[in-house]
């Protein structure tokens, strides 16, 4: 397990009054589009496919789909493809 | 008078062979579109004779594929008609990607320079269905045969029984193997009760062509949401003759039939072009599309080749370009097999490199698709947000997917590979297509891929800091007159100097030092590059016995046989054939004959 689950914010009050800051005032449907831009700027920081699908997998744990999960099946994960 | 492809009808003849008893023949080929016209070609051109039969009379209706990528162009060369399609095509390298009415990001698909071929041409399908076509024609052992319907398939132990419909009624042929290059509703496939399996996507498209002047550039242009077609995707594309291809994303509600009426599509293209456009419709097709694969590639003597086998959307190119990718890899093992040079394992590796390659191009392609056309709410406001972020943070541009263009498939886990035993950096990895690089060779400008591919090529790099020895250039001859064809390619860098015989062994000039770059040379390092230009295997320093250990394995034959025709695959005589190194090699080798 590369992910780091122990504590590593100086001070996890401001990170989290921020974190709520950052939605004041917004729709659930911009709140939404805030968090997936937020989510892909973090990805892109941390840079670690490995500790990004732990984190991925333990975001998703104990959740389980409804009774009418999206009938597709996500693209198995393997060679990433090549960007150009 | 420029021939008119797209009305070209092409005569039905009737064969010697439906006046006889089930001749025999070593390959027929079915399908005469791209990927059954290059296999044929390859195959003839190496003097193995081909029947090649389409159940139709003229070329592909409408543009279809367009975009034919640089690896593609680079086969054609070795079928000897790249230089009509690059003439003909329209090239392009760049594309650029608009979200609404903005410019998001702009994309070079060959960036640096050294490269004989663009990225892409665009070409319409049925100029390069009529080149290859014309092409067939000047080959006097490839037999096209228009109007000719296969209706029946029975494997035997050493044949393929071959039904075949005609005007004239039905004819039997048998063939060693067959080729099936007969398109994703291949009739070969369905004879033999076999499927394809994988996703269908629920999304429709409209291909308009319209012909046009027009300012844009010679570029790939790519909106999502623009304000002229809202909420969905565009793509445009230029093609010759002032054709541009617009691609309309249209959603899966979309009627398919009222879609294509001038009266829907009209207003599309002038929301796009503006209202006072003047343009003429010239070909329209809705379509939706599934990213698919045969389980397998080959069944016994039939092996499947294009989208018979494979099936991709078209975001990305990777139907046609892989297609012809398949026929490169089938010839020459094909050849090697039916002129009794390797075992028929050879050809399962045919299945196993191209469902490799297959797999990475439904990849992409559905990753394409998935970003292109989001399946569920959050995956449409994670797309939207990394085009939103794409406007301002470069790495978000690189999730923007709006297709990943065709590229050449590493083969990486083939079993026709020789792993690396010494360190090499750079992308020329066993089983990668070589790159090309510009060369010198007879003391005028050229390119290095005309000197690889048809056959086997044993490439020795030399410079000045260690002499050519007689001894290596004794054992390059060695192999090159050895039972297995292999060329023999001495690369010289600065300062190497040859003053003995070079005779049989080719020479090269790396003048500009593009080769050891791009290939990591060192004096003394080593390639074995296979008949269709992918690596086969690299090493340091030279050896004889591993390249004839890496040679047997690269042509599939059991560990510890070393390359030579054995007696059990002693060449069939009565299949006319000819030997390994005919006249016809010469098409492949021109240029790359040795000038001392």
């Amino acid at each position: 397990m590369q992910l780091n689950t122990e504590p590593n914010l100086p001070n996890p009050d401001a990170f989290y009054e921020a974190l709520i800051e950052m939605h004041q005032d917004l729709s659930v449907a911009d709140s939404q589009m805030v968090n997936a831009k937020l989510i892909l700027l973090l990805g892109n920081q941390i840079g670690d496919m490995d500790v990004l699908r732990e984190a991925m997998a333990l975001a998703r744990k104990g959740i389980t789909p409804a009774a009418n999960p999206a009938a597709n099946p996500v693209a198995s994960a393997g060679s990433e493809g090549r960007t150009i | 008078m420029e021939t008119d492809y797209q009305n070209l009808v092409f005569e039905y003849r009737r064969a010697p062979d439906q006046d006889a008893a089930a001749v025999r023949h070593p390959v027929v080929v079915v399908g005469a579109g791209p990927v059954g016209l290059a296999t044929a070609i390859d195959l003839a051109q190496h003097g193995v004779p081909v029947v090649l039969l389409d159940d139709d009379c003229s070329l592909s209706s409408g543009s279809r594929a367009i975009c034919f990528a640089k690896r593609t162009l680079e086969i054609f060369e070795r079928l000897g008609c790249d230089t009509r399609m690059t003439d003909k095509g329209v090239s392009w390298n760049v594309g650029k990607v608009f979200l609404q009415d903005e410019l998001i990001y702009t994309f070079n698909l060959l960036a640096e320079s050294g490269h004989a071929k663009p990225a892409f041409i665009n070409l319409q399908q049925y100029y390069v269905e009529g080149y290859l076509a014309e092409r067939a024609a000047q080959l006097p052992n490839l037999q096209l045969r228009w109007k000719n319907r296969v209706v029946g398939l029975q494997q035997q132990d050493d044949h393929v029984a071959v039904t075949i419909d005609t005007p004239d009624g039905e004819y039997t042929l048998q063939a060693r193997y067959v080729v099936a290059a007969d398109g994703s509703r291949s009739a070969v496939r369905k004879l033999m009760g076999l499927d394809t399996q994988g996703r269908v996507f629920k999304d429709r498209f409209l291909i308009a062509d319209v012909k046009m002047k027009a300012e844009f550039p010679t570029e790939r242009w790519f909106w999502f949401d623009p304000p002229f077609h809202p909420n969905q995707s565009v793509l445009l594309h230029r093609q010759p003759d002032n054709v541009w291809r617009i691609d309309f994303q249209l959603g899966w509600d979309a009627d398919p039939v009222l879609e294509k009426q001038p009266e829907r599509v009209l207003p599309r293209v002038r929301a796009l072009l503006g209202e006072d456009a003047e343009f003429e419709l010239e070909w329209v097709s809705v379509y939706t599309f599934a990213c698919q694969r045969m389980a397998k590639f080959r069944h016994g003597r039939v092996l499947f080749a294009g989208d018979s086998a494979h099936g991709v959307s078209p975001f990305g190119a990777r139907g046609a370009n892989s297609g012809v990718q398949d026929a490169d890899n089938l010839a020459w093992k094909l050849r090697w097999v039916l002129q009794g040079l390797a075992p028929d394992a050879l050809l399962d590796t045919y299945a196993h490199e191209r469902e490799f390659a297959a797999d990475e191009n439904i990849l992409n392609s559905s990753r394409s698709t998935d970003f292109i056309t989001p399946k569920s709410e959050i995956s449409r406001i994670f797309r939207d947000a990394a085009l939103r972020l794409a406007k301002d943070c470069q790495f978000a541009r690189r999730i923007v997917n709006s297709g990943r263009l065709s590229i050449p498939t590493v083969l990486s886990d083939s079993p026709l590979n020789t792993p690396d035993s010494d360190h090499f950096d750079g992308a020329m990895v066993p089983g990668a297509p070589c790159t090309d690089a510009s060369i010198r060779h007879c003391a005028s400008a050229g390119w290095l891929l005309p000197h690889l591919g048809g056959a086997f090529t044993v490439l020795v790099y030399a410079d000045g800091t260690r002499p050519i020895t007689a001894e290596l250039l004794g054992e390059l001859r060695e192999l090159s007159s050895g039972t297995t064809p292999c060329r023999a390619l001495l690369v010289l860098g600065a300062g190497a100097s040859v003053s003995d015989d070079l005779s049989g062994i080719s020479v090269l000039e790396d003048h500009a030092a593009m080769v050891a770059l791009r290939y990591d040379l060192q004096a003394g390092s080593c390639y074995l590059i296979r008949p269709d230009q992918h690596v086969a295997a690299r090493w340091r320093d030279f050896s004889i016995d591993r390249v004839r250990q890496a040679l047997a394995r690269a042509i599939a034959r059991p560990p510890g046989q070393l390359p030579g025709p054995p007696a059990s695959h002693a060449p069939h005589t009565e299949l006319e054939t000819q030997p390994a190194f005919s006249t016809a090699q010469t098409v492949h080798t021109k240029g790359a004959e040795s000038c001392n």
